[in-house]
């Protein structure tokens, strides 16, 4: 049969983009031909600005050149753009007289500038700033005319500005306005933008409104409203964009402003999608790449025939690209009534940042000078997180919300030198991340990780890394996709996927990879055990755990160490111990030869250096001693340090020890999102360091303290207080309650503090402190799951369970 | 060396797991994938000598479990963009017993 035709008309970064989605979702299905107006293969015209500026070349901006269009058997004709569509026949005209017929046609057909209707405004030297051949002509006029004026004192005018003034123009912005971008910026910020664009020597005529262009052949002056005149050998048009519709419009495709579609892309001819600046969506039109990209993907899930991608519109935030300037704006950033504005000025620094908020919830943002924070604020707003808990440091940036230390470190990176290290578990660089970056054409923090391994080991240096990516390609770089996919093996979220799982009643992996129509055969190492894990959460006592999906130190219930040996902890309650149990460790390590004997900083025995199949006999030992596995080596409970409390202590409140050994007979066995370390100290002087557990309990004279989400490794985080009580066995009910909400809706690996960051501690407090049912369903659930969770998996695999993972065999000779 | 050796029978060795041969120059780790499928490396990750026959499993790849490389069964290539190789062996499955070939197998191979 043969294969379907895919036409796109416009080689750009929406249309482009669309082809490259689809090519990774179905390689195979269409013969594919593209139409260009400009003769160029497919760039990237965000760029444009800094080619413009001189610090980049035409060279540098392409995105795809022709042996791509070539090796993925694209049939690419430039410089001559589609003049005709015919939809009855399905067939485009091409300017050349070249007409080539379509099953799926795509139209991405952009934009163009807008030419104010003024006398003179088709004068030669009279200019939009939209392509390559346009800095061309601008690069041109540089080099022998000397007066530009720009028209437009929005983004791409200040850019275009910028650019002409680094290649030697003097150079005026004309505004119609007194505030520059006045879509992006309030009239502080716009003023600071000003006074720096003074400060490098751009001059500024507004509010000001263009009459007429003066000019014999070409243009010699603007003329204003007021009677003033600038001389100018250049003018540059940059009032806006209009999408372009003209072809559309002409082949009885319903217009409005742009093309019109619907949240699938398609127009209002179902074989005809549309996606890029040309079109509008839910009555909005963009300017921006990241909605472009976003489209992108979704009108590919259509192509390839998936159809169950809907786009719903985009969130837009804006930076502005003059090397120098951080300006960052996101969402509604003028007040309205009823709405709250929190500002930070500096005016020493040249620091302006303003956050519109309403209901506790971020509506816009403005930021100047320090822009660090732009995307942890946009995430915010877009997630419509509540704020209450950090409201009142949240000017000061994300580093005083729980990432104390890191946040100085990420305002320094584009200061670093190359050799600076940036990912310490990796030993990665800041060249090579900025030249992988670079040479290798990345956009995304995972394309990163994949190539440079940066960030991808404890994560602590993400921010860093998309710090680096951001500033290294600029607004192509999407710094919080709304939606991450579990892994590369589904387009589906944790979320998704563990809603579909308790929904549809999802009972085993082959099963959720169906229903969810997973895109490898058998998944990967990435979702596989995060599937496992949800699916024992789901279906305690009824889904039979699938080992094979499970990280070897779960699946050998020991930890692996670097040289493939393994180490054996077994639990020890509350940390307290016996001098019959220290004599029965010691002759267990004695007779296996333990080459070395710890103890851990969670108040365990550590038997480190235990050949794999050793493991089982030493198993058999231990249980017979009274002992248990610790699972030190699972994303599982894994301690409960305590201190010795009232029954020694000459300043213990209360008896903290026995509630340490309360809390982990009830937790031991328990499977979780990530390790769970816990700890009970006897008096507020927190001998047992509490307060950076992921739940940790403070006897007070009065009771009990009980606090969550600390972390004491990677990125300290002091725990945040969650309620206090009076008896043990409340203790025990808000611990059971915590951890089953950790269970039902963190995300695999991850950690209570980034969980407690992400959902906010309100919302832990909503569902366990205020609603006392809800708390101890909870608890109820937590211990119900605990029946089958408690059983010892050292005993059962000392009496044979999974033989063949110990068990090594042997060659024998062959007959074959 | 072409002689082929028998080692386990195809259901001693878990769908979408593995066995370990141990040898005194090296052990091998012996994989079978959902489909049925056997196949031999040197259980020495190129990376950092992680024993692969730990990993996890999918598709015709296995993950290293000491820094996640990930391992093509077929040829005993690293996936890219990590670079390195580690050596594979020819494997026969006949009457559901597995046998192993110590043989180099050939670059073409």
């Amino acid at each position: 049969m043969a294969k379907e035709r895919l036409v796109l008309i416009g080689n750009g970064m929406a249309g482009v983009r669309t082809l490259e989605e689809l090519l990774k979702l179905d390689p195979e299905r269409y013969e594919i031909t593209v139409f260009g107006a400009e003769p160029h293969p497919n760039y990237n015209r965000i760029m444009l600005s800094p080619v413009l500026a001189g610090e980049k070349t035409i060279d540098d901006i392409i995105l795809n050149d022709r042996a791509w269009y070539e090796s993925n058997g694209i049939t690419l004709h430039t410089g001559n753009p589609v003049v005709g569509i015919d939809r009855r026949r399905r067939v485009v005209r091409a300017d050349s007289g070249l007409e080539a017929p379509y099953d799926r046609l795509l139209l991405a057909t952009g934009s163009l500038p807008f030419i104010i209707p003024v006398p003179g405004s088709n004068l030669d030297g009279v200019l939009g700033f939209r392509d390559i051949a346009d800095v061309e002509a601008m690069l041109e006029a540089a080099r022998q005319y000397r007066k530009a004026v720009v028209i437009g004192g929005g983004l791409l005018g200040l850019e275009a500005a910028n650019g002409l003034m680094k290649q030697g123009m003097d150079v005026t912005v004309v505004h119609l306005l007194d505030t520059l971008m006045e879509k992006q910026l309030d009239p502080p910020a716009a003023a600071l933008l000003k006074q720096s664009l003074e400060e490098r020597g751009l001059k500024f005529h507004m509010p000001a409104q263009t009459t007429e262009i003066r000019g014999d052949g070409r243009v010699e002056a603007v003329a204003f409203a007021d009677g003033s005149e600038l001389e100018a050998d250049l003018v540059v048009m940059a009032v806006g964009i209009r999408p372009n519709i003209d072809l559309a419009q002409r082949a009885g495709i319903y217009c409005e402003r742009g093309v019109v579609v619907s949240d699938t892309l398609q127009t209002y001819d179902p074989r005809i999608y549309a996606v890029g600046e040309c079109v509008q969506h839910r009555g909005k039109t963009y300017g921006l790449v990241a909605p472009l990209f976003e489209q992108a993907k979704v009108c590919a899930n259509h192509l390839a025939g998936l159809g169950y991608a809907r786009y719903e519109g985009s969130v837009t935030s804006t930076k502005l690209k003059v090397t120098g300037i951080d300006l960052f704006s996101a969402g509604r950033f003028n007040e309205q009534e009823g709405d709250e504005t929190l500002v930070l000025q500096d005016p020493a620094r040249g620091v302006y940042k303003k956050l519109v908020v309403r209901d506790d919830r971020i509506e816009g943002a403005v930021l100047y000078g320090d822009t660090m924070d732009g995307s942890w604020y946009f995430q915010l707003m877009r997630d419509r997180a509540d704020i209450s808990d950090f409201r009142p440091t949240i000017l000061f940036g994300q580093h005083d919300v729980g990432d104390a230390g890191h946040g100085d470190e990420k305002t320094r990176v584009m200061a670093l030198p190359d050799d600076a290290e940036i990912c310490g578990c990796n030993g990665v660089c800041k060249g090579e991340i900025v030249e992988a970056i670079v040479t290798k054409g990345l956009f995304t923090l995972e394309e990163v990780r994949a190539h440079t391994k940066a960030s991808s080991s404890c994560g602590s240096c993400t921010g860093l890394v998309e710090a680096l990516l951001a500033s290294t390609v600029g607004e192509g770089y999407e710094a919080s996709p709304k939606k991450k996919p579990l892994c590369g093996c589904t387009d589906h979220t944790h979320d998704e996927v563990r809603r579909a799982i308790v929904e549809h009643e999802l009972k085993s992996i082959p099963e959720v990879m169906r229903f969810m129509e997973w895109k490898t055969p058998d998944g990967c190492n990435k979702c596989r055990p995060a599937l496992n894990f949800y699916l024992v959460v789901a279906w305690p006592g009824e889904y039979s755990d699938d080992y094979r999906s499970r990280f070897i130190n779960e699946r050998v219930h020991a930890n692996i160490q670097k040289d493939g040996t393994y180490s054996v902890v077994p639990r020890i309650f509350g940390g307290e111990t016996s001098p019959a149990q220290l004599r029965a460790l010691a002759e267990i390590a004695e007779k296996w030869e333990v080459p070395t004997v710890k103890v851990t900083g969670g108040q365990r025995i550590d038997l480190l250096g235990v050949r794999k199949e050793q493991l089982p006999g030493i198993w058999g030992d231990l249980a017979r001693a009274g002992f248990v596995s610790g699972h030190a080596y699972g994303k599982a409970i894994r301690t409960v340090k305590t201190c010795v409390g009232s029954e020694w202590c000459r300043f213990g409140t209360q008896d903290s020890t026995t509630m340490g050994i309360k809390i982990e007979q009830m937790t031991w066995g328990s499977w979780m999102p990530h390790k769970v370390k816990m700890a009970v100290s006897g008096c507020p002087r927190n001998c047992a360091e509490a307060t950076i557990k992921d739940l940790g309990v403070v006897a007070v004279d009065s009771g009990w303290e009980i606090h969550v989400g600390g972390n004491g490794g990677i990125k300290v985080r002091v725990t945040d207080f969650l309620v206090k009580v009076e008896t043990m066995d409340e203790v025990l009910e808000y611990t059971a309650a915590f951890l089953q909400l950790y269970r039902e809706e963190a995300h695999y690996l991850e950690r209570t503090a980034p969980w407690v960051e992400r959902v906010g501690l309100h919302y832990i407090k909503e569902r366990i402190v205020d609603d006392a049912d809800n708390r101890k369903r909870l608890a109820q659930r937590f211990l119900e799951s605990q029946r089958y969770a408690q059983t010892d998996p050292w005993k059962e695999r000392a009496e044979g369970a999974d033989r063949h993972e110990f068990e090594p065999l042997r060659l024998v000779r062959g007959v074959a | 060396m072409s002689e082929w050796l028998e080692i386990c029978r195809l259901e001693d060795i878990p769908r979408l797991g593995s066995r370990v041969v141990e040898r005194a120059d090296g052990n091998i780790a012996v994989f079978r994938t959902q489909d049925d499928r056997v196949f031999a490396l040197d259980d020495r990750c190129p990376h950092k000598g992680g024993p692969l026959s730990q990993g996890i499993v999918f598709d015709h790849k296995v993950a290293c479990p000491l820094h996640d490389w990930v391992i093509d069964l077929e040829k005993g290539e690293a996936v890219p963009p990590d670079e390195g190789c580690t050596h594979s062996y020819p494997v026969r499955v006949e009457g559901g017993v597995v046998y192993l070939s110590l043989a180099r197998a050939s670059a073409a191979a």
